[in-house]
């Protein structure tokens, strides 16, 4: 009778308290490597300062836009927080499906009093963008193959040479950066690339261009097929996220190396969705506050070889968390990486994306 | 109790007709049925025709230019497509109107992806007089200040497809969905290098031909195994086919990749023993062999058991009885045997087929280029895109092109003819 009181009472209690004191915070990301950067380094420590928030992780970033367009409709909006590629926040923000923001009164200041919007500066590439890191799409190459008799790739038209550099490649599924690419390596000026993709002869040319190589080609549609494809000698050079090269490279010991050139920057942050009641969005707004200032932006480089968003977080980049090596030459933006890059257009691509990839996909299914 | 006479209305005892009693207490009956399986019924009707029926009902709903630009559509009316000159300054007029409504509600963007979808470029056209709006004269007149600002306002093709795109309904996703477009001259095919779904609805159709041959080829020697061994045996065989069955996907598929990759377990083993030499390594993944093997191989439990629960009912003594009258061993099985077994073929292939029309995970995933079926375009566009109409429309054809065949299939070989056991 005692023990059955005790019980009771204390369900009760554990119930009362699960309700009135614990709020659940949604937040939705890539999963993987990356996520767990952002919960070491954002999420434990805010919880830790504040632990009657609750805060539930989703990995559907990669359908994010399409999931809060069908949650939009149904007018059930579950998700708080939701990390999206730059190109996505833009198409988000475009259908009113995210909540613009002020970066000067939502996100802090540098620790020297700089405004956010100075800090982010250019990277703030649309109203509804909060960006974390700016990684890039860059290729790896395995560094022990006999037919290139020691020579070794450090330009990306080398992507296209098969005669010096046979063997197979891997490239992704889609038009955006191999269109660039191909049109980089057959004599286009990097200013020009757009104007010249603009234009069906341009169009023609890249695709003229990738098919020199089209034979040779592994298209590969999720992140993680790069390094495999490395890793098990099926291709000899791929272009994948450089965070997931880093891993292959350091964490996994692979012979395998980094091919900089001509790597293409893109960003990645949060955006809270449109709708949200009055107080699930204060709880938000104090996390991503938090959680985009100059230390916490720091301190995920500690764990994933993406370079932060904000200018002040740079200098503050130290060791990775487990290996004990400096992270900063494995960011895409140090110096000595960042020679040769080249800028992903998205307001071009938000225009030609429907186009050009009907083009693409009737050319890959030629 | 008297003779009944002709023409004399047969009545119960409370002198109601018997016919109307009659259906009155079926009428009862079917309602109590109908109860019965009420809680299904709403269920499915909720859950998935209700979804469906709203999903494909997409492909054709187009509202959205209406209701983003309500006076525009009115005074474009008017306007002749074919004049080849811009619309005059009332059209103007209506669409400042409009955008000022518009870029309050934040919904000039959202038109502004829908009408890209049709014409490259809308799509910033309409983000950027969104930000441009606001500092227009409020005076007019505004066809120069809208040209001012991007000069696609003075191109006749944006009118035409807007004009084009007014209605509340439109034909467009579905004239996409077959390869052809609206024009200024009517419908017309599109330029060949962006012609790709009637492709793939082609070669979707036929990978799951090949698939389900290769199925039945496969599963109906191990089915007739099944159902001619010994109890104790034919379990474990029985279990050995249902292993997989019940193995994720996933790891099937992957395990095929492990398997058939270039420098894999096949590929190695083949080298090894001398078959092919190192250069000549076989490509059997990323192409439409990986997809016809990793999909055989996922969907072959679906022929082998229908066919099994079939042939198990046939009993021995046919076979032994067309010997005993002299048929050969061929002769037995092709005449006697075999023909008993069809509706267990019927039904096998029915499923394999219907099952691997829709597949999308494993072509995704081993399919490379070659190897790729239309859902995985229908997929993208759901998913990546957001082009949700024309995705509906490619879901429609893919439905009916699934009833076309099953009716067909009735046709031919009969629905009642199908047994899964």
């Amino acid at each position: 009778m005692k023990l059955k009181t005790v019980i009771l009472a204390g369900t009760a209690l554990a119930f009362a308290g699960s309700t009135a004191m614990a709020k659940d915070m949604t937040i939705v990301s890539w999963g993987g490597a990356y996520q767990a950067s952002q919960k070491a380094a954002y999420a434990d420590p805010y919880v830790a300062e504040n632990p009657d928030i609750n805060v539930i992780w989703d990995e559907s970033s990669n359908e994010a836009v399409a999931k809060l367009r069908a949650m939009n409709e149904a007018g059930n909006i579950t998700w708080d927080l939701v990390d999206v590629v730059a190109s996505d926040a833009i198409r988000l923000c475009d259908e009113g499906l995210a909540l613009e923001i002020d970066p000067d009164t939502d996100l802090a200041d540098a620790p020297d009093g700089t405004k956010a919007s100075e800090d982010f500066g250019d990277l703030l590439v649309s109203e509804c963008f909060i960006p974390q890191i700016v990684y890039s799409t860059t290729f790896g190459y395995r560094s022990d193959v006999a037919e290139w008799n020691g020579k070794e790739p450090d330009d990306i038209c080398d992507v296209f040479d098969l005669e010096t550099f046979p063997g197979k490649r891997s490239l992704e599924k889609r038009p955006i950066n191999n269109m660039e690419w191909a049109l980089l390596c057959d004599g286009v000026p990097k200013e020009e690339v757009y104007n010249v993709l603009e234009t069906e002869e341009g169009q023609d040319r890249a695709f003229k261009k990738l098919d020199s190589i089209k034979d040779n080609v592994v298209w590969w549609s999720a992140g993680a097929e790069t390094p495999q494809l490395l890793a098990d000698k099926e291709v000899v050079i791929g272009s994948t996220y450089n965070g997931r090269l880093f891993s292959l490279i350091e964490e996994q010991d692979q012979p395998v190396k980094m091919l900089w050139d001509a790597q293409v920057f893109d960003l990645d942050g949060w955006i809270i969705p449109a709708g949200l009641p009055e107080d699930r969005l204060a709880m938000v707004k104090d996390f991503v506050k938090y959680a985009t200032d100059t230390q916490r932006l720091a301190d995920q480089a500690k764990y994933i070889s993406y370079g932060p968003a904000r200018k002040s977080s740079a200098p503050l980049v130290g060791k990775h968390a487990d290996l004990g090596i400096e992270m900063a030459p494995h960011m895409p933006t140090d110096p000595n990486n960042a020679k040769n890059t080249f800028l992903y257009n998205y307001e071009w691509w938000a225009d030609y994306r429907d186009d050009i990839d009907a083009k693409f996909q009737a050319w890959l299914a030629q | 109790m008297s003779d009944t006479h002709a023409g004399e209305v047969l009545t119960t005892q409370d002198g109601k007709p018997l016919k109307v009693a009659l259906a009155k207490a079926l009428r009862r009956e079917k309602l109590r049925a109908l109860a019965l399986i009420a809680p299904l019924l709403i269920f499915v009707l909720l859950t998935f025709v209700a979804p469906i029926v709203d999903m494909l009902f997409r492909s054709v709903e187009n509202g959205i230019v209406e209701e983003t630009l309500p006076k525009t559509v009115v005074a474009l009316q008017e306007w002749d497509p074919t004049s080849g000159t811009v619309p005059d300054e009332a059209v103007f007029v209506a669409l400042y109107d409009d955008m000022a409504v518009a870029v309050e509600e934040k919904t000039h963007t959202r038109l502004g992806s829908r009408l890209n979808y049709e014409a490259s470029g809308i799509s910033s056209l309409f983000r950027k007089t969104g930000r441009g709006i606001k500092r227009m004269d409020e005076a007019g007149p505004f066809k120069e200040q809208f040209i001012d600002l991007d000069k696609d306002w003075g191109t006749v093709e944006t009118w035409q497809v807007l004009k084009r795109f007014s209605p509340r309904y439109t034909p467009g996703y579905f004239l996409n969905a077959f390869d052809a477009q609206q024009t200024a001259n009517g419908i017309e095919l599109k330029p060949e290098d962006e012609r790709i779904y009637m492709y793939l609805f082609g070669r979707t159709l036929f990978l799951s031909v090949a698939i389900t041959v290769s199925c039945l080829l496969l599963g109906y020697p191990i089915a007739y195994l099944l159902s001619a061994l010994p109890l104790r045996s034919s379990n474990l065989l029985m279990i050995l086919v249902l292993l997989p069955f019940w193995t994720s996907l996933l790891v099937r598929t992957s395990a095929w990749k492990v398997l058939l990759q270039q420098q894999g377990v096949i590929n190695d083993f083949l080298v090894w023993t001398g078959i092919i030499s190192d250069a000549g390594r076989l490509v059997m993944i990323n192409n439409q062999t990986g997809t016809i093997i990793a999909m055989t191989h996922i969907l072959l439990p679906f022929m082998i058991l229908p066919l099994y629960s079939v042939m198990k009912t046939i009993s021995p003594s046919y076979v032994r009885a067309a010997k005993s009258l002299g048929a050969n061993d061929w002769t037995a099985f092709w005449r006697v045997y075999f023909p008993q077994t069809i509706p267990g073929i019927g039904a096998g292939a029915v499923l394999v087929f219907i099952l691997s029309i829709g597949y999308y995970i494993t072509p995704e995933l081993v399919g490379g280029t070659s190897g790729i079926f239309i859902s995985n375009r229908i997929a993208y566009h759901i998913s990546s895109s957001l082009n949700w109409g024309l995705g509906a429309a490619l879901g429609t054809l893919l439905l009916v092109a699934v009833l076309v065949l099953f009716v067909v299939y009735d046709k031919i070989v009969g629905i009642d003819n199908v047994k899964l056991g």
